[in-house]
């Protein structure tokens, strides 16, 4: 049977087929919908894991226990899940273990472009990378066969344009497989890693390295050379190699599906096959090192960019440029005659309960640090009100750092309910432990919203939306000894403002909750009611303008004294969440009370 | 337009709007009129309202990159006027932007104050690529249709008029996406949005 499917649809596919037990992520752009899609499927248990690091131990745990397990994460979630990585790479496992990186070239929705093919390297586990959704589902077969007769965890790297493409797949059957064991093992010198030891399995982690090595150049490997002009031969793996087919139709190609360790002699007979040897992949230069390392002369980053994503354009820009034999010249650019264009950044929706909060953090001018989720988006104008933003849970961490430091300022941390469960739990416990008068805003909408709403320990429910118990962010910071502690709805303005004024009183340790549910939820969507702009109160201020409502505009009338345009709320978009409402300071705007009221008469 | 062996389109217009629902049914039609597809999209912080765009790709043989490059779209379907404008660069000359002809507001134009690009601009620039501008009303035929949320649909029928492929492939499509309930609605968003397109494209 052919389907299309998404990359992240045919990993999990193949996952399934491959006779995967366990799977544990963390949601992050673009591997989310891995995790989803596999948990549709029979016989997987399947999780949402509080973090990368918890994700990675549960699948290893799963595989100490002879099930085939997956963890699946986004490129940076690969930091923080790196430590479990590396001891994993030590002590190998009793079944197949795959990590899927999905990395995130670009940046569409990342804070950084690294490229984690150098964290195989760097953990000495091997590293497969396929360039289609039907090499999603059969790399993700042969990772857990590697990881079984190599006693090793395995990386599938992926990119955006792996995970959110789509193309068609011969889907196939799932081979079930028993438990390889009914014990948990009993095998300290494997799976202690206390120095002695450690120092007993690095030996053998290298020697797994060069076992691979080996293998890579065997017929069972996912290398293939694809003899077609001896002119220019190009190395080339995961989407570049779809490029290289488009751009290069005459050149030879070392198609790499393993891409650490690389096959040295069949790059060697590659090499030596073609005039030109040029490597073309996307960010780093991990494949020309490692032909470099050989000692084989190649081109790469000399000719292609190292930044950004690849496309079929700049592709065939640079190779034409360097003289590569291209399927046509590139397209010469019009001079178009355009007018200056508006950016369209994203913005925090209408509705959104963090507004709120923003507002109120831009009128007290206090210096805001961020985290990663919807509301980083605080930062743009008009609401300007969030001034860092690293990774995952560094929040609470830097707003404590400036503190101790003794900045004159009070600090403020924001970070969402599922980023707080993240990493931000271990930095509150700092800022309770060592004392500084950090205020810790928990934005609490009930979900992970950024990445599509999946539920998280404070929501309630599970990965299959069964009960789970919903932890109490109140509880919680008590529980660590912070003694300052409210919790509010988020859509009301004043009660904010006094829970704000009342927690910064004192010079301690804080946390506020704000809370509201996610204005995109199902539930929330079926109390979206349109307010309205009331045409003789409204004088054009511009109080509600400040605070970056996408359904809030600027009318064609103007004020007839102050000359200023009206506001005109656009119904099509305002959920009557009323914040524009509460902050109008001419009563301008009409209450969801006052709309039910109009439509009774 | 004429029988080709391949086709490439490209989708932009705003996070929320539908485009990933349509790049994935016109997707769906390419591999039922028999075509090897290809789909790219992006997913996460772009969807919150900002510009976004999807590439679909069909061809009789194999289809390799997942993305179209610069000057190659046969179709370029925009949901929103300045986000046609802004990506206007990937249609090929003589290929068709098919715009649906309504503006939504950036908040750097709302609250930030840069003007919205004027109307004549659009007609400008698909002229100077060679291309062809159709405009087409999709909210307007969408609420005639019943629903103003069908305008993707319309927009979908609009570049049905471009394509020589049987009504009967899209429908067979169209029917696994939508439920039953509202596939009368959405019936009549298609043929509105095919009878807005001169069939002479």
């Amino acid at each position: 049977m052919r389907r299309i499917l998404s990359g992240n649809e045919a990993l999990a596919r193949g996952a399934w087929e491959a006779g995967v037990q366990v799977a544990a992520a963390y949601p992050g752009t673009p591997s989310t919908e891995l995790l989803e899609e596999l948990a549709r499927f029979p016989g997987v248990c399947a999780e949402w894991s509080t973090n990368e690091k918890v994700a990675v131990d549960v699948a290893v745990g799963a595989a100490l226990a002879g099930r085939r397990s997956l963890a699946a994460m986004k490129h940076v979630g690969v930091n923080v899940a790196l430590d479990s990585l590396m001891y994993a790479s030590y002590t190998g496992l009793e079944a197949g273990f795959v990590l899927v990186s999905a990395d995130d070239p670009a940046m569409h929705s990342s804070q950084n472009e690294q490229d984690n093919r150098r964290l195989a390297v760097f953990a000495r586990i091997p590293c497969l990378e396929p360039s289609s959704s039907q090499e999603c589902k059969d790399f993700m077969r042969l990772a857990f066969e590697l990881s079984e007769r190599f006693d090793t965890p395995v990386m599938v790297r992926t990119t955006t344009r792996i995970n959110h493409s789509a193309s068609v797949v011969e889907l196939g059957d799932r081979v079930e497989l028993p438990p390889k064991r009914e014990k948990f093992p009993r095998n300290a010198e494997k799976y202690v890693m206390v120095p002695a030891n450690a120092r007993q399995r690095h030996p053998l982690v290298e020697r797994r390295v060069q076992e691979l090595r080996a293998w890579a150049d065997s017929p069972q490997a996912p290398n293939r050379i694809e003899l077609r002009g001896r002119e220019v031969g190009i190395v080339t793996a995961g989407v570049a190699y779809q490029y290289v087919r488009e751009v290069f139709p005459q050149a030879s190609v070392l198609k790499l599906g393993m891409t650490f360790p690389v096959p040295e002699n069949l790059l060697r007979q590659f090499a030596s096959q073609v005039q030109r040897l040029v490597v073309l992949e996307e960010l780093d230069p991990v494949i020309e090192e490692q032909v470099r390392l050989l000692g084989i002369a190649c081109e790469g980053k000399s000719i292609f960019p190292l930044c950004g994503e690849l496309d079929p354009t700049v592709v065939r820009e640079r190779g034409a440029a360097a003289g590569l034999p291209t399927d046509r010249p590139p397209v010469p650019r019009p001079e178009l005659a355009k007018p200056p264009l508006p950016a369209r950044p994203p913005v925090l929706c209408p509705g959104c309960p963090h507004r709120s909060v923003f507002a109120l953090l831009a009128k007290k001018k206090v210096p805001v640090s961020g985290d990663i989720g919807c509301y980083t988006l605080g930062y743009l104008p008009p609401l300007s009100a969030l001034h860092f933003c690293g990774c995952m849970g560094a929040s609470i961490g830097v707003a404590h750092g400036a503190a101790k430091a003794g900045i004159k300022e009070r600090m403020v941390a924001v970070l969402g309910d599922s980023t707080f469960f993240h990493t931000g739990l271990p930095a509150l416990a700092n800022v309770a432990y060592n004392r500084s008068n950090v205020l810790t805003i928990i934005l609490d909408n009930r979900t992970t919203g950024m990445t599509g709403h999946q539920p998280n320990p404070g929501t309630g429910v599970t990965l299959q939306g069964q009960q789970a118990p919903a932890l109490d962010f109140e509880a919680i910071a008590r529980a660590l000894g912070i003694q300052r502690v409210a919790t509010v709805e988020a859509y009301d303005t004043e009660a904010l403002e006094a829970a704000y004024k009342e927690l910064v009183a004192t010079d301690e340790p804080a946390v506020l909750v704000a809370r509201h549910a996610c204005a995109l939820l199902p539930e929330e969507r079926k109390r979206w009611v349109p307010l309205e702009v009331l045409e003789e109160k409204c004088t054009g201020c511009g109080v509600c303008f400040r605070i970056g409502c996408p359904a809030l505009l600027k009318s064609d009338e103007l004020d007839p004294e102050t000359h200023k345009p009206l506001a005109l709320i656009d119904t099509d978009l305002c959920t009557g969440c009323e914040v524009c409402a509460q902050l109008c300071p001419h009563d301008a705007i009409t209450t969801r009370e006052q709309v039910a009221a109009e439509s009774m008469a | 337009m004429k029988q080709q062996s391949a086709y490439n389109f490209v989708l932009v217009g705003v996070g929320g709007q539908g485009t990933i629902l349509a790049s994935d049914i016109l997707a769906e039609v390419g591999l039922e009129a028999g075509f090897d597809v290809k789909k790219a999209e992006v997913h996460g912080m772009s969807q919150r309202g900002g510009s976004v765009i999807s590439h679909v790709r069909w061809n009789r043989e194999q289809v390799f990159s997942p993305m179209v490059g610069l000057g190659e779209a046969d179709i370029l379907l925009a949901f929103e006027k300045l986000e046609a404008l802004r990506f206007a660069e990937y249609l090929r000359p003589g290929g068709v932007a098919v715009v649906n002809d309504m503006e939504l507001l950036p908040i750097t134009v709302t609250v930030g104050g840069t003007p919205y690009p004027e109307d004549g601009a659009l007609q400008r620039v698909v002229e100077a690529l060679g291309g062809k501008l159709r405009r087409v009303p999709g909210e307007a035929l969408a609420k005639e249709a019943g629903n103003v949320k069908a305008a993707n649909v319309v927009l979908l029928g609009a570049i049905s008029r471009l394509l020589p492929l049987p009504e009967e492939v899209w429908w067979r499509c169209l029917e696994r996406r939508i439920p039953e309930r509202f596939l009368e609605l959405n019936r009549k968003a298609f043929q509105l949005g095919k009878s807005a397109l001169p069939p002479a494209d």
